[in-house]
């Protein structure tokens, strides 16, 4: 496969043809932010947190759906996309009820890290309050709408890594949630193999471990790269 | 809400002949049971049940081969489809550009005051469904609405007023 060479934050990188420019990136060390992607399973470009600029253009795109090509100026951290970034996380605070002090995840949350790494102290949007199901009819697993950033990575990771497809997003828009079967109490889904995949790609404290108390639950990716690598290269290490 | 259909492969009224179930199989043998055709075999569904109950579509997910997720997740993304009864009477209010720019909200909040539903809802006694959809293609003759199936365009908080009262005071 051809190699392609680009600039990224002005060093020279290169990339295999069909990478994308958050793989090249994150080989070169250079540090892009992400909330819905998740190694080992398939990119949709949801959040928007990895948007970077390219050459003259106008045009944000998303690092992690964007793929490499020869001579691709790209600049990673400009006061712009610092500005959006922090914008879009304060609107996935104002949406829902992040109430970290009394979160299962407090401590250990991708979203709460991406608040402190921008230097998010406070949404300027008004927070929304919803009113927002948990379900916990699951034997060993809860889901707290609460606190979804809608990602998608339990509906990927549970298609593509479990084969089980339990997740799904339903309704559109402001109004989208994920369902389990056919919107259905998790305890009752016919397909779900209790495999707790879903719970340890879900970067908040939405998805967790039953039992666990707040800021007890602590996500383990390093389980799925294990199964991933297992997977896809017949390696079986970690 | 049932579940308890989930682990059987039909429901009850299918074994008892229901003919609605049958015109459904034609149109999933139409397209031969393939996977992708998972809208159009929604579409035929909701114009032959007028809503997508639980049943319905375990029933199809398991004839398209899909999960059940991703056909509740279809089912609910698209406006055309509803996934609880309508009342016998539906009424919707299009939110798209040229008919929010030409007084959609006045007639939305028309509609909510004379039945008493907010958007989204059916009234208890199933008689009226208050809806919403985004540009229905009639943008000519905004702010346009569709009445039982009917589209009508110019609208005015007094005709909307006048009509659903009519429909009202019909008893239904
Ligand atoms: S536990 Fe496993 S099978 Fe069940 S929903 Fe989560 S990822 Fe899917
Ligand atoms: S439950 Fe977790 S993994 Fe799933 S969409 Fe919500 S935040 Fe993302
Ligand atoms: S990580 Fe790229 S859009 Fe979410
Ligand atoms: S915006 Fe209402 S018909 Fe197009």
């Amino acid at each position: 496969m051809a190699v392609k060479t680009l600039t990224i934050d002005g060093r020279l990188v290169s990339a295999m043809e069909g990478q994308t420019v958050l793989e090249a990136a994150q080989e070169a060390g250079i540090h892009i932010p992400t909330l819905c992607h998740l190694d080992g399973v398939s990119d949709l470009g949801a959040c928007r947190m990895c948007l970077v600029e390219l050459g003259n253009s106008p045009k944000l795109q998303p690092a992690c759906v964007l793929k490499v090509a020869e001579g691709m100026e790209v600049r990673t951290n400009s006061d712009r996309l610092r500005k959006y970034r922090k914008m879009i996380v304060e609107l996935l605070l104002s949406e829902r009820n992040h109430v970290c002090s009394v979160c299962v995840s407090n401590g250990h949350c991708e979203l709460q890290d991406m608040a402190v790494e921008l230097g998010v102290d406070h949404s300027r949007f008004d927070y929304i309050y919803p009113v927002e199901r948990v379900d916990i009819t699951h034997q060993r697993f809860g889901v707290d709408h609460n606190r979804c950033i809608l990602c998608g990575r339990c509906v990927r990771v549970c298609d593509e890594v479990e084969g089980a497809h339990t997740w799904d997003m339903a309704g559109r828009g402001a109004k989208s949630f994920v369902i389990t079967d056919m919107n259905q109490p998790w305890g009752d889904s016919t397909s779900c193999t209790s495999c707790g995949k879903c719970v340890q790609a879900c970067p908040t404290g939405a998805i967790f471990q039953k039992g666990a108390t707040v800021g007890e639950m602590q996500k383990d990716r390093t389980r799925l790269e294990f199964i991933v690598t297992a997977r896809e290269k017949k390696q079986w290490i970690g | 809400m049932s579940f308890s259909a989930i682990d059987s492969a039909l429901p009850s009224s299918v074994m008892g002949g229901d003919s609605r179930y049958k015109l459904l199989e034609t149109a999933i043998k139409r397209h031969q049971s393939q996977s992708d055709a998972l809208i159009e075999v929604l579409h035929a569904a909701q114009e032959i049940f007028g809503y997508l109950d639980t049943d319905l579509l375990v029933h199809i997910s398991k004839n398209l081969k899909l999960p059940l997720s991703k056909v509740y997740g279809v089912a609910t993304f698209y406006h055309f489809f509803s996934v609880s009864p309508r009342g016998a009477h539906t009424c919707v209010i299009c939110m798209g550009t040229a008919c929010y720019t030409k007084g959609a909200r006045k007639l939305s909040a028309a509609a909510e005051k004379i039945s008493g539903l907010k958007v989204g809802e059916t009234a208890s006694d199933g008689s009226l469904s208050l809806m919403t959809a985004r540009c229905i293609g009639a943008c000519g003759i905004a702010p346009a609405i569709v009445m039982d199936g009917k589209v009508v365009g110019g609208q005015s908080e007094e005709m909307v007023t006048e009509q659903l009262k009519g429909w009202i005071e019909d008893g239904f």
